[in-house]
């Protein structure tokens, strides 16, 4: 597994870290709860066949300028401005979990901006009836056996790298569950629903058959109201992030989509 | 010194077996503990306590604001000072607080403290909590990361709304009025009440406080040992900013029990006690720390709540001992609550105050399950033997953080309350 480029782009005047490696069509990633302190098998995978683009959302590992957005819409207009700077803008988008919740709405509100879309278990939904699991009211040791089927796939994601400052690292990691909170605290509901009718290109549905913090009725419910065709799958042995836990299958069925 | 006699409006019927089978005291506690039938008895007891307490003489009755918890029966603390404003007549009203972010406007914390100074004749201490994480992020639902934001500038609107004398306009960032213009308005207007700020052990709120000339309150479960840490670090901020040591800068909360004798202290009040440090703090660890609530400078500081700290310390199993005392020996060796004959509490609440620096010692002589009887014996047997041997203390220094009320004659004659006339 070798190292992609880094590039830092400017958004709200904060440093967003964008990964860049591979070649061919561009295809571009959104991480789940936690984002990416680190490189993973799975973008390796995809960067096999694609140039695989990872944008860092404000205030996930790499970023910061979380703290000046106040609302749904400043997290909408900012997440543009990164995709833009991405060199993403018309480009193929995978959106997991927290990252899910924005790549569906940019390819809602954005026409054009999007080419293709697949969600993995995004959130953005909430069924009163069929209520996800709050990630921010856990145990520490809990969240690693909600984030993944294996919870070792999430202990190994942020793990303290050598050499990492013992003291700025596990706020880091704190700082990305605070900006997932500040987008989307307390239900990750964002209304998200009433404009998944606006959704007009084509999307795939990606969810682990083990997660424990979406409901897998949620893929239903998008399913059903994403004006564009759609399509739902199952990855087996997969939880939450199912990227972590089946990067080889998941990355399989998202080329497969987008062959 | 000042002594402020405290409620907490514990619920006292909990069950003994509430720890093995309820997972927390607070946020999600069970419905089917609270007897609202009972309640009504408690919420009697607790402000017969507190009016009890004014005419011992203490200088303040403190309320506080908790919300879906079992320890805190007060969601509005401003329903309890109002009553007290009728019910009492020279005490100080310390309205420990409201916490800011929660209020939709916050308009609503100026006009509501405006009308118990009103009512009161003055009397009001506004206390101004950002609130617990159990309190505001998970019974209330308020986003951890944007609690202070709105907390700061819910403090900036409600200050102008107390001091502007023209109707203005205030766009913030989460608070937009167009019109703002509070009626009543407060009688200590010169420029407004006192504010108080209960806080952690955060250098940016003590900064805060030595820059508005707020007293801060520094209100631990975990008494004056544990505290001592906490206050020096204030004081030492205090010096770098060029403060001086007023000890009227600060509070500190401190339970205390006071009897004949330490022994009889012991029997009396280790029940209560227990029932407090074991069941009223029995908080699940996942409520503790909300991402965000805690800013990114205080966890390089590497300090914590003191509730999450027990929480936290109650998961991880044993090696926190400090912060986990349950059983009345640790209770008491660790200084959590002070007991003893009135001499011995005499000296323990002037080493406290002397060693912590603190003008303002916020009592609590009720807690847990402590019956009615035994709170006015423990509030009546403060009053009047160890008040007047403490009183004394930093009387070389003047508190500019006090109600300043009407002049007594000028303000309305209470009428005593007499239901029996009314029937007749």
């Amino acid at each position: 597994m070798s190292e992609p480029q880094t590039l830092t782009v400017d958004v709200n005047g904060f440093p967003c870290r964008i990964w860049r490696k591979g070649s061919g069509p561009k295809l571009g990633f959104l991480a789940g709860f936690g984002g990416l302190p680190r490189w993973v098998p799975f973008l390796d995978r995809l960067a096999e066949k694609r140039t695989v683009i990872v944008p860092s959302l404000p205030g996930f590992p790499g970023a910061t300028g979380h703290t000046m957005l106040d609302n749904h819409l400043d997290w909408l207009v900012a997440v543009h401005q990164l995709l833009r700077q991405a060199d993403l803008a018309g480009a193929d988008l995978v959106g997991s979990s927290v990252g899910g919740a924005f790549a569906a709405d940019m390819a809602a509100v954005f026409p054009g901006l999007v080419k293709r879309l697949v969600l993995m278990a995004p959130f953005g939904l909430f069924d009163e009836r069929d209520p996800a699991t709050d990630p921010w009211a856990q145990r520490g040791d809990n969240v690693a056996g909600l984030m993944c089927a294996e919870p070792e796939n999430w202990k190994k994601l942020v793990e303290m790298p050598a050499g990492a400052n013992s003291i700025e690292w596990p706020i880091e990691m704190t700082r990305a569950s605070e900006a997932a909170a500040r987008a989307l605290w307390p239900l990750g509901n964002t209304q998200l629903v009433k404009r998944l009718k606006l959704i007009e290109v084509p999307t795939l549905i990606l969810w682990g058959d083990q997660d424990r913090i979406m409901p897998q009725g949620y893929a239903k419910i998008l399913s059903r109201e994403i004006r564009a065709e759609s399509r739902v799958q199952t990855i087996a042995g997969a939880g939450h992030l199912a990227w972590l836990d089946q990067p080889q299958k998941t990355a399989e069925a998202i080329e497969a989509f987008l062959a | 010194m000042k002594l402020m006699w405290f409620h907490l409006m514990p619920y006292t019927e909990l069950p003994d077996d509430f720890n093995k089978k309820h997972p927390s005291v607070w946020v999600d506690i069970h419905s089917s503990l609270f007897d609202p039938k009972r309640a009504h008895h408690m919420y009697n007891d607790f402000m017969d306590e507190l009016e009890f307490a004014a005419e011992c003489g203490f200088d303040a009755v403190c309320v506080n604001e908790h919300h879906s918890n079992g320890y805190g029966l007060m969601p509005s603390p401003n329903l309890i000072a109002s009553s007290l404003a009728r019910r009492t007549t020279d005490t100080a009203l310390c309205v420990m607080g409201n916490s800011l972010a929660l209020y939709n406007p916050p308009t609503r914390v100026a006009e509501e403290f405006a009308m118990i100074d009103c009512i009161s004749g003055g009397r009001l201490i506004a206390g101004f909590p950002v609130g617990s994480p159990m309190d505001t992020c998970y019974a209330y639902g308020q986003n951890p990361s944007l609690l202070r934001e709105r907390y700061y500038e819910a403090h900036d609107l409600v200050k102008r709304a107390w001091t502007e004398k023209d109707t203005f306009a205030f766009s913030g960032r989460f608070n937009q009025q167009r019109y703002v213009n509070i009626w009543p308005r407060p009688i200590q207007n010169d420029p407004h009440p006192p504010i108080w700020i209960p806080g952690g052990g955060s250098i940016e709120t003590w900064r805060w406080c030595a820059e508005m000339d707020y007293v801060y309150c520094y209100l631990s479960y975990y008494g004056y040992k544990a505290g001592l840490s906490t206050m020096q670090g204030f004081w030492r901020e205090m010096e770098k900013l060029g403060k001086d040591r007023n000890p009227y800068r600060a509070g500190f909360l401190q339970f205390v029990g006071v009897a004949e004798s330490r022994e009889q202290a012991l029997e009396l009040y280790t029940e209560p006690a227990e029932y407090f440090y074991g069941r009223c703090l029995h908080v699940d660890a996942r409520f503790a720390t909300p991402p965000g609530y805690t800013t990114e400078a205080t966890q390089r500081a590497g300090i914590q709540g003191m509730v999450a700290q027990a929480a936290n310390a109650a998961s991880a199993g044993g090696d926190k001992k400090k912060y986990r005392a349950r059983e009345m020996k640790e209770i008491v060796d660790d200084g959590y609550v002070i007991i003893g004959s009135p001499d011995e509490v005499i000296e323990q609440v002037r080493h406290v105050a002397t060693s912590l620096n603190v003008g303002h010692l916020m009592l609590l002589l009720q807690y847990g399950n402590m019956s009615k009887d035994l709170t006015k014996y423990n509030t009546r047997l403060f009053a009047e033997k160890v008040m007047p041997h403490v009183k004394d203390l930093f009387s070389e220094w003047e508190d500019r953080w006090w109600p300043r009320p009407m002049a007594q004659g000028q303000r309305a004659a209470v009428p005593a309350f007499q239901p029996r006339l009314a029937a007749e």
